[in-house]
């Protein structure tokens, strides 16, 4: 007796859902991300974007993976976090600034209060009755930078600055395959 | 176990033969056979010092430092193992929380033992909380910078001034987490140190705390040391600067 051939899936996988966000970031890690060139065009055969700088949807809604560049330097990024950490089912740190603060982690041995003043107040080249801003409309920033695993729980980290396309792609070729992601040497770097 | 008369002694490190010779430790052992055993505060040319712990192996089933163990024939060793690599990344998670490990500005980025270990354990993020230390960068010699943040306490440049160079410009002090580098003149300043460019203790730092001025970002990415290939390949576990 011969087995019968597979029936073929009446309808493809479900796309996974992907939102991204920078949050005290360069934008670095969103721009080492779309280097992975036409494999983007791969990529979006299997994931859909949901909240990301790349599209135009403001609250982020359920998803599968989340990726967070940039540390938390304001109140705002607080907030954003912890959205994206009760949406995402996979929370993923991405870059050092998200790691471990990262290089605006360089101001947490300075004073916030002096720091906005030298910037804003006292710095040359500033009109007579420049002051620093005190609209509500604006998130006061924190005492510190922190990375983002001190405020909600990672699942992941991607390591770098940034992390390179390689590096993007194969950990989100590993997690779409549903494997711990591992990056090796070359792939796994800080800086 | 006794090794036969005239036949060279030697340990089992993960399953394989390693032949010593009487007084080695386990890793100048194991280092002279090709073989890697992390470590960060050990040099094959000065005394083992035992602060970083990375290098604990498991010596007929109990924990030793290999730096400090010496080798005895039918020693059966572990140290590839899940077990012994997870908590050296644990140890490495701490160094890197202890300090300000930003390696995107570090000018001994790719050239680093600390960085390369870590990415040898595979260690993606950093799990405890960041200490941020706040000790301010030492400029006051012409040559030599001191980036006190990055500090692991190896006491390389310590044993390096003190034993090779006969200066001890460094030394340890303080307690408990307060523990530092010093700088053994009057004002505790390097600038008025007996220090020179050429000195041993000035190229030995394995991290970024001791660096040439005028001088980073000399070599290119790709190009740096552990670019090439990763620690566990070059075995002749030497942090100076290349």
């Amino acid at each position: 007796m011969t087995t019968p051939a597979p029936l073929p899936p009446l309808q493809a996988p479900r796309k996974l859902k992907l939102a991204t966000v920078s949050l005290a970031g360069c934008f670095g890690c969103h721009m080492s991300f779309l280097d992975i060139d036409e494999r983007l065009f791969e990529l979006i055969e299997h994931i859909e974007f949901d909240r990301s700088p790349l599209t135009d949807i403001k609250q982020v809604g359920v998803c599968d993976i989340g990726l967070i560049e940039g540390g938390l330097c304001n109140a705002e990024n607080v907030l954003v976090l912890r959205e994206f950490r009760a949406h995402c089912k996979t929370l993923v740190a991405v870059g050092a600034c998200a790691i471990t603060g990262g290089l605006p982690a360089q101001r947490n041995h300075m004073d916030i209060g002096a720091i906005l003043t030298d910037v804003y107040c006292t710095r040359q080249g500033l009109s007579a009755s420049c002051r620093i801003p005190d609209d509500p409309e604006l998130p006061l920033p924190l005492n510190q930078v922190h990375p983002i695993h001190e405020v909600v729980h990672v699942d992941y980290f991607l390591p770098g600055c940034p992390p390179s396309a390689n590096a993007f792609w194969t950990f989100l070729n590993d997690l779409m395959a549903g494997r711990t992601p591992h990056l090796g040497h070359g792939l796994m770097h800080y800086d | 176990m006794r090794a036969a008369p005239g036949s060279p002694a030697t340990f089992s490190l993960d399953g394989q033969d390693v032949e010593f010779q009487a007084g080695e430790t386990l890793i100048e052992a194991a280092t002279r056979a090709g073989r890697y055993i992390p470590h960060l505060c050990w040099h094959p040319d000065f005394h083992p010092h035992g602060s970083c712990r990375l290098c604990t192996v498991k010596v007929n089933g109990r924990a030793g430092a290999a730096c400090t163990m010496q080798a005895a024939a039918g020693q059966e060793v572990q140290s590839d193992t899940a077990e012994l690599n997870a908590q050296r990344k644990t140890l490495l998670q701490m160094l890197f929380v202890e300090g300000n490990h930003f390696c995107p500005s570090c000018e001994k980025s790719g050239n680093c033992l600390l960085q390369a270990t870590a990415y040898q354990m595979g260690m993606e993020g950093p799990h405890f909380e960041q200490f941020y230390p706040n000790r301010p960068v030492d400029a006051s010699h012409p040559d030599l910078l001191l980036d006190f943040n990055r500090c692991i306490l190896c006491e390389l440049c310590v044993r390096a001034s003190r034993d090779v160079d006969g200066k001890s410009v460094f030394a340890i002090g303080g307690h408990g987490i307060h523990t530092h580098l010093l700088v053994n003149s009057d004002s505790g300043r390097l600038g008025d140190a007996d220090m020179a460019l050429g000195d041993r203790a000035a190229s030995i730092c394995p991290v970024g705390v001791i660096l040439p001025k005028r001088r980073g970002f000399a070599i290119p990415i790709g190009q740096r040391r552990f670019d090439q290939a990763p620690v566990s390949q070059q075995t002749q576990g030497d942090g100076d600067s290349p």
